[in-house]
């Protein structure tokens, strides 16, 4: 009886260390992750890398006109993506209670939120990049909007489904009209929790290399023409990473550090103001 | 059934059933609620006193598989009919809920929100329409200097005198209060019930509560309801004190179940 | 009546309910539409390559843009192994993960320590595949491949698997880097799933005396497993597609080897780092059809994922 148990037991304490094990596994890789980026990124960040544009091989230079593009590219595509997400989002909480739409699109999205990213720069290749003869920052920004729409909704849904019935109900017992409760009451009582989730969709995006590859491209000089290809972050990241050249590792390696950085920043910010919002309420 | 001859009739109900799916929750009701007093429906929970209440306004309308048939005449006029528009029914009538539910805006937007939706008040008359709605709801003297803050922000006492000037600043005919004090302290139940004591010299109002002294105090006409049925309906000192049904004395005097 | 009631009033909300009914209607559809038209696209794309090859494209490992003639059968493995690989090394690595983060974690650590998980998700592919590249494969191929080689590579049936030159970077070191990537998806859906289980359900084993690792191995994972199969079909999805940190340390070569350690290629790195110079109408649609067969693979993956934690929340739905 004794052993038996003692047996137990002992399994209990190999199964649990296991597990603190695989705890302290998984931080392991951010934290090593995180310090490779310091020590390689850190001595590479000037002012130069904010100022300069892109370099040629062997020059030295910086990436604004990367940041720049990575920057506009990220704001139109969350400009495309937002008010359709908003929009869809809105529909599936408020609207969805009854036919086939609902359940086949809440699926859909399901399905698109985690498709591979490099096949939606493949469709946007095909259906505009190809029909225009040439990359462009409007590509890219497209490419991003539709990485943006499936999150959207998905937080939009969650959160309006949060908001409770009652609220509706009170602005419907006034005689205010569905599309007055929606706008003015339901939308605003989950505003904290939709912005979140943009300011994650923008988070996503903006580390995304895939569907840039074959939309914007890259572009080496100051392009502020959407029609024009144009330079961002990762793309240029991705080149100078993979190039023989020193100059132009040393600027990939202060790109990611500024890229991941940025990323992980906002998505802190993003979990910072939810948890606000939930402890008001 | 009970006739009451010095009033006037403001709803009447004919055979009203309603129905959650498949299951029937309110069996062919009738009754008729006298214009500017103060209708209270008692009953254990389940008993069909909300799901009344909910037909008035027919905010059951918002969700699927829930219909009422036969008729509820407001002035004469079937509110059930399929013709008749909600949101200016909804505007006649308004609600008060269990739970304060103020809107995520100040406590001015609160109010301006319902009187904004089929007046277009002047903003001159607009801070009158708040100040008078706040001041009916007892609720002006604590709210006028903080009418920027948002609302959800307020007691939760206060909150609920808030949605009661909202309804009323909307200038509805009728009342509907569910159970508006079971989520409030004593002191601010107090408040309540003062309140609509005076608000019923200008509205019609209907309250459902589980509160039978609150009943008693508040009310000029009690309706006892049971598992959908309707069992007495009369004056209230009648009923609590010379109650004709059997089941309505077991329920008052705590014999129930 | 009240005279304020104007039927003006009326009427414009009437239309404007109807209007914005509809266009959050219209944005709805519009999901549809986009699943639909990258579909057809797709298709459309690769009509050249599916007419010039047929079915031959899946089984052929030819890949030569001189004669060409394409074949989707490296690639196609490639990706399957890569995450194959990915998952053999996630799904024990996430349940410990989760289970110290449902059972074993103090409680003021939760937070921080799911907030750090949810942060190793959000580091963007392309740092894993230049840290893949400039730090990990270079550690891979002083310290452990030598030794995999040496003690692995003499094994009968295993052997063959680890044999070789040590490179660092390989179909091995692809699917440690996805593994690594796909860790945090896979844990958070499993948390998430452990939690759903009913305290009482919990708190009932553990007061006949069963022991934490026995609450989990015979109450809660056996209530969740369909839901922690999702979990692990949504990290599969998620490795199948991945782009950027494959590309940088699959080395990219069109060939099939019995080894892991030799370079091999996947369907998303060979479209990274081919579709922009494709030259010709077959090779670029022959590459389009390798990326209809990525979204094919990965909808079905994650339709089945989808699914199944869809069957966990409906049977958590009719239990309560």
């Amino acid at each position: 009886m004794l052993t038996l148990y003692t047996r137990r037991r002992l399994i209990n304490a190999i199964g649990l260390g296991i597990s603190a094990l695989a705890m302290l596994f998984g931080l392991l890789w951010l934290g090593w992750i995180l310090w490779t980026l310091l020590a390689n990124g850190l001595p590479q960040l000037s002012m130069a890398v904010l100022t300069q544009m892109t370099p040629p091989p062997n020059s030295t230079g910086g990436l604004l006109n990367a940041i720049a593009g990575s920057l506009m590219m990220t704001f139109l595509a969350a400009l495309i993506g937002t008010p359709i997400g908003i929009l869809a989002g809105t529909y599936l909480a408020e609207f969805g209670q009854r036919g086939w739409l609902a359940p086949t699109t809440r699926f859909i999205n399901d399905v698109l939120l985690s498709a591979p990213s490099i096949v939606i720069g493949l469709f946007i290749y095909e259906m505009y990049v190809v029909k225009i003869g040439h990359f462009s920052g409007w590509a890219g920004a497209l490419a991003l909007s539709i990485l943006v729409i499936p999150i959207v909704i998905r937080t939009t849904e969650n959160m309006l489904r949060l908001v409770p019935n009652t609220l509706r109900e009170a602005a419907a017992a006034l005689g205010a009209p569905q599309w007055k409760v929606i706008n003015l009451v339901t939308l605003r009582a989950a505003r904290a929790g939709i912005i979140t989730g943009v300011l994650l969709a923008v988070a996503r995006i903006s580390g995304e290399t895939a569907p840039l590859l074959f939309t914007s491209l890259n572009n080496q000089f100051w392009s502020s023409d959407m029609n024009q290809p144009m330079a961002n972050l990762p793309v240029v990241i991705f080149q100078f990473a993979m190039s023989p050249y020193q100059d132009w590792q040393s600027l990939a390696w202060a790109g990611a550090l500024l890229i991941t950085f940025s990323v992980l920043s906002l998505n802190i910010l993003a979990r910072v103001l939810f948890r606000q919002k939930s402890t008001t309420y | 059934m009970s006739a009451e001859k010095t009033v006037t009739p403001k709803l009447v109900v004919r055979d009203l059933n309603f129905y959650y799916g498949a299951e029937r929750a309110l069996k062919d009701i009738n009754l008729t609620i006298p214009e500017k007093m103060v209708t209270a429906f008692i009953g254990p929970s389940g008993c069909g006193k909300s799901t009344m209440l909910r037909t008035f306004n027919r905010m059951y309308q918002l969700y699927p598989k829930q219909k009422a048939t036969g008729e509820v005449l407001l002035d004469g006029e079937n509110i059930l009919d399929k013709k008749q528009d909600l949101n200016t029914l909804r505007a006649k009538i308004g609600m008060v809920f269990q739970k304060p539910t103020p809107f995520p805006m100040s406590i001015y937007d609160n109010i301006a929100f319902g009187a904004k939706l089929y007046e277009n008040l002047s903003r001159h008359d607009m801070d009158e329409r708040v100040e008078w709605a706040l001041r009916k709801a007892a609720l002006w003297t604590e709210a006028k200097d903080k009418l920027k803050q948002s609302g959800t922000g307020l007691s939760g006492g206060q909150q609920q005198r808030l949605c009661i000037a909202r309804a009323i600043a909307v200038k509805p005919q009728i009342l509907l209060l569910d159970e508006p004090t079971s989520a409030l302290d004593p002191i601010s139940t107090a408040h309540i019930e003062k309140l609509i004591d005076e608000l019923k010299a200008e509205f019609t109002i209907i309250i459902v509560t589980h509160n039978m002294q609150q009943a008693a105090r508040v009310s000029d006409y009690t309706a006892y309801m049971y598992l959908g049925d309707l069992i007495e309906f009369g004056d209230t000192s009648t009923v609590f004190t010379n109650p004709k049904r059997k089941e309505t004395e077991d329920y008052i005097t705590g014999r129930f179940g | 009546m009240p005279t304020f009631l104007r039927e003006v009033h009326m009427k414009r909300h009437n239309l404007l309910d109807i209007l914005f009914r509809n266009i959050t209607r219209l944005s709805a559809f519009a999901v549809l539409v986009l699943l639909v038209a990258i579909i057809v696209s797709l298709i459309v794309g690769s009509v050249p390559s599916i007419k010039t090859f047929g079915f031959q494209f899946l089984t052929s490992a030819e890949w030569d843009p001189v004669t060409n003639e394409f074949g989707a059968l490296v690639p196609i493995v490639g990706t399957l192994i890569t995450s194959a690989i990915a998952l053999l090394i996630a799904i024990p690595v996430s349940f410990g993960i989760a289970l110290f983060l449902t059972e074993l974690s103090p409680r003021w650590l939760r937070r921080p320590l799911g907030i750090a998980i949810e942060l190793l998700a959000g580091v963007p592919s392309i740092i894993y595949g230049m840290w893949g590249l400039f730090v990990f494969a270079p550690l891979f191929a002083d310290y452990v491949q030598p030794w995999l080689i040496e003690k692995l590579g003499p094994l009968p049936i295993f052997g063959p698997l680890f044999q070789g030159i040590p490179m660092g970077i390989g179909v091995l070191t692809a699917g440690i880097i996805l593994a690594i990537m796909v860790i945090p998806f896979i844990a958070s859906v499993m948390r998430d799933v452990f939690e759903v289980v009913p305290t009482l359900l919990k708190e009932s084993a553990y007061g006949l005396g069963a022991t934490t690792w026995e609450v989990m191995w015979q109450v809660v994972l056996p209530y969740t497993k369909i839901g922690v199969a999702g979990g692990i079909m949504l990290g599969l999805g998620r490795a199948l597609g991945e782009t950027m940190a494959v590309t940088f340390v699959i080395g990219n070569a069109h060939k099939l080897s019995a080894s892991l350690l030799m370079p091999g290629n996947s369907i998303s790195s060979a479209l990274a780092n081919e579709f922009n110079e494709a030259v010709g109408e077959l090779y670029t649609s022959a590459l389009v059809e390798l990326g209809l067969i990525l979204f094919l693979i990965t909808f079905i993956v994650l339709s089945l994922a989808r699914y199944m934690l869809h069957m966990l929340t409906k049977r958590e739905g009719s239990t309560t």
